[in-house]
């Protein structure tokens, strides 16, 4: 029995299969590697590591001078005003976008007719104007319009509104034609028009998951100003990279202490606030 | 409790105005008049014939992107840097997420659970354009800096989704072995990994996604990569330059979103 179980070496089956792979992986990753510049001992470079490290023993203790907290104030309202007008603004972006768009509401899907070519292609047209709002980040936005129209919270209020309004029409949208849509095709073919068909057929289905997107968007919306801020749209964000361009850390500690305070709160007031309409 | 005792006192109350739907109503409205306010942004002089026409320049510069050959290649040059950007950055947050994933998971002790899942929370909280800021300061400007961002932000995501996963795969394989007399580390290799692997790797690719798009911008603040150029070419009002970069990051998002949407079909539990 054990002369004939003689010890067979133990061989992996897929070892060239995996040798080919961990090749492929090397021959992949050595371009990116050098492409991204890849150097982790600037980590350790003697320059670098001091800056940083005056740059951390300053964050403590985080910086509560009386001016600095009114400046702190000021700029975490006004990061609330720029997300709170941004998600204003891009819901008169996006509702007429969504009417436009959105199936629900097509008299001519109705039956045969005339115009049914047209509005197919008034939808196909206002969908890539969509497309083309929401591909751009807010951030990008924010750049151009500072560039533009000059540093400040103006920039960050419309670049809110261009991104946010093409997001908000198109889930709008969506959101209007996943439900049920036939109270507003009963209105239709009685010959009602498309406004009472949206305000009798659709919305009462429907508001509870358009306002809870809304509300969720605004909290997003908050997040995304204070990022903005650091291409010089106002608010947070703006405080914080003159902080640490200053390497104040002190004052960088304290912002980002305020900042995650906000988001907290904002991710606390948009729960809420979804349950209250829930 | 008499029904129609029920049905009386609802019919009243749905018959007088909802005090919460008017509270909230006027609220919102408040809140909303109240930001425009404050932010005093003067629209009329936005809206004016003068700033009009130079918006209208301004846009107009936009509708001649620099197609050069030169142009092009450093553009085309920039876009590689951030698809690597991002893909290392992915890489190391995977690889640093599974390493937190197993502590955050709970397997050695509540102590560790808890100080994992905060240093997961306080990675993830941190956007990554702060990241991007302080690591410019770390290790200098360039496309290296971004790499450190992207991971430091998505360990964070990818930790605490992995120690979910981890959480929820089901335990038999693992204690089968460990009982048949497996040390930890097999135990866990043959038994567990298997489970949840797919899954990781969808959390992964979904990860990278986002990246891509976010590496783009990440050079705002010096990070290398197309936002640097970007930054650069608007910095100084060139904007056909500033054009043809933003031509690439179209390119690249409407690109990725195409790739994705193609893969995803195979990968949808992860995008639950």
């Amino acid at each position: 029995m054990n002369g004939a179980l003689a010890p067979t070496p133990l061989r992996d089956p897929q070892a060239r299969r995996r040798a080919t792979g961990l090749l492929i992986g090397v021959v992949v990753l050595w371009p990116m590697l050098v492409l991204a510049e890849f150097r982790p001992a600037a980590l350790f470079e003697s320059g670098n590591l001091q800056v940083m490290k005056g740059f951390l023993a300053s964050f403590m203790p985080p910086s509560t001078s009386a001016d600095f907290l009114g400046l702190l104030l000021q700029a975490t309202l006004q990061t609330l005003a720029i997300a709170t007008a941004g998600i204003a603004l891009s819901f008169l972006l996006a509702v007429p976008l969504a009417l436009a768009v959105t199936h629900a509401l097509s008299v001519s899907r109705i039956g045969p007719g005339r115009g049914r070519w047209w509005g197919e292609g008034v939808r196909v047209v206002v969908r890539m104007v969509m497309a083309l709002l929401r591909a751009v980040p807010e951030v990008v936005w924010a750049l151009v319009f500072v560039r533009a129209l000059g540093l400040g919270p103006g920039a960050g209020v419309l670049a809110l509104a261009i991104t946010y309004g093409g997001m908000l029409g198109k889930v709008y949208a969506e959101i209007l034609e996943s439900g049920d849509t036939r109270p507003a095709r009963a209105l239709l073919e009685a010959g009602s028009g498309r406004l009472a068909a949206l305000f009798y057929g659709l919305v009462p289905g429907a508001a509870q998951e358009l306002a809870s997107y809304t509300v969720y968007r605004w909290e997003c919306a908050v997040r995304a100003s204070v990022v903005m801020g650091f291409v010089g749209a106002g608010g947070l964000g703006q405080l914080m990279d003159q902080s640490m361009k200053m390497l104040n850390g002190g004052e960088a500690s304290t912002i980002l202490l305020m900042f995650l305070l906000l988001v907290m709160l904002a991710d606390l007031l948009s729960a809420a606030l979804r349950r209250l309409l829930g | 409790m008499n029904p129609a005792d029920v049905s009386t006192a609802e019919r009243a109350r749905a018959a007088g105005p909802c005090l919460t739907c008017a509270g909230v109503s006027l609220l919102l409205v408040g809140s909303v008049v109240a930001s425009f306010v404050y932010l005093g942004i003067d629209f009329a002089a936005m809206l004016s014939g003068e700033s009009m026409r130079l918006m209208g320049k301004f846009i107009a510069e936009f509708f001649h992107p620099d197609l050069s050959a030169p142009f092009v290649a450093k553009a085309a040059w920039a876009t590689l840097q951030t698809l690597a950007v991002s893909a290392l950055g992915t890489l190391l947050a995977v690889a640093a997420g599974g390493v937190l994933a197993l502590p955050a998971s709970g397997r050695f002790g509540s102590a560790l659970r808890q100080a994992a899942r905060l240093l997961l929370n306080v990675l993830r909280s941190v956007p990554e354009l702060v990241w991007a800021a302080l690591m410019v300061l770390a290790v200098g400007l360039g496309p290296f800096a971004g790499v450190l961002a992207l991971a430091l932000h998505t360990t964070g995501v990818l930790g605490r989704l992995y120690a979910e996963t981890l959480e929820n795969a089901p335990p038999d394989p693992e204690r089968a072995l460990s009982d048949a007399g497996s040390s930890a580390l097999p135990a866990f290799v043959y038994g567990s990994l298997p489970l949840i692997v797919p899954q990781c790797v969808a959390y992964a690719l979904y990860r990278w996604e986002m990246n891509i798009r976010m590496a783009a911008v990440l050079g705002f603040v010096g990070a290398g990569g197309l936002g640097q150029m970007l930054y650069f070419h608007l910095s100084i009002f060139q904007q056909a330059q500033a054009a043809t970069v933003l031509l690439a990051m179209l390119l690249l998002v409407f690109v990725v979103d195409i790739l994705s949407s193609r893969f995803r079909r195979g990968l949808a539990p992860a995008y639950a």
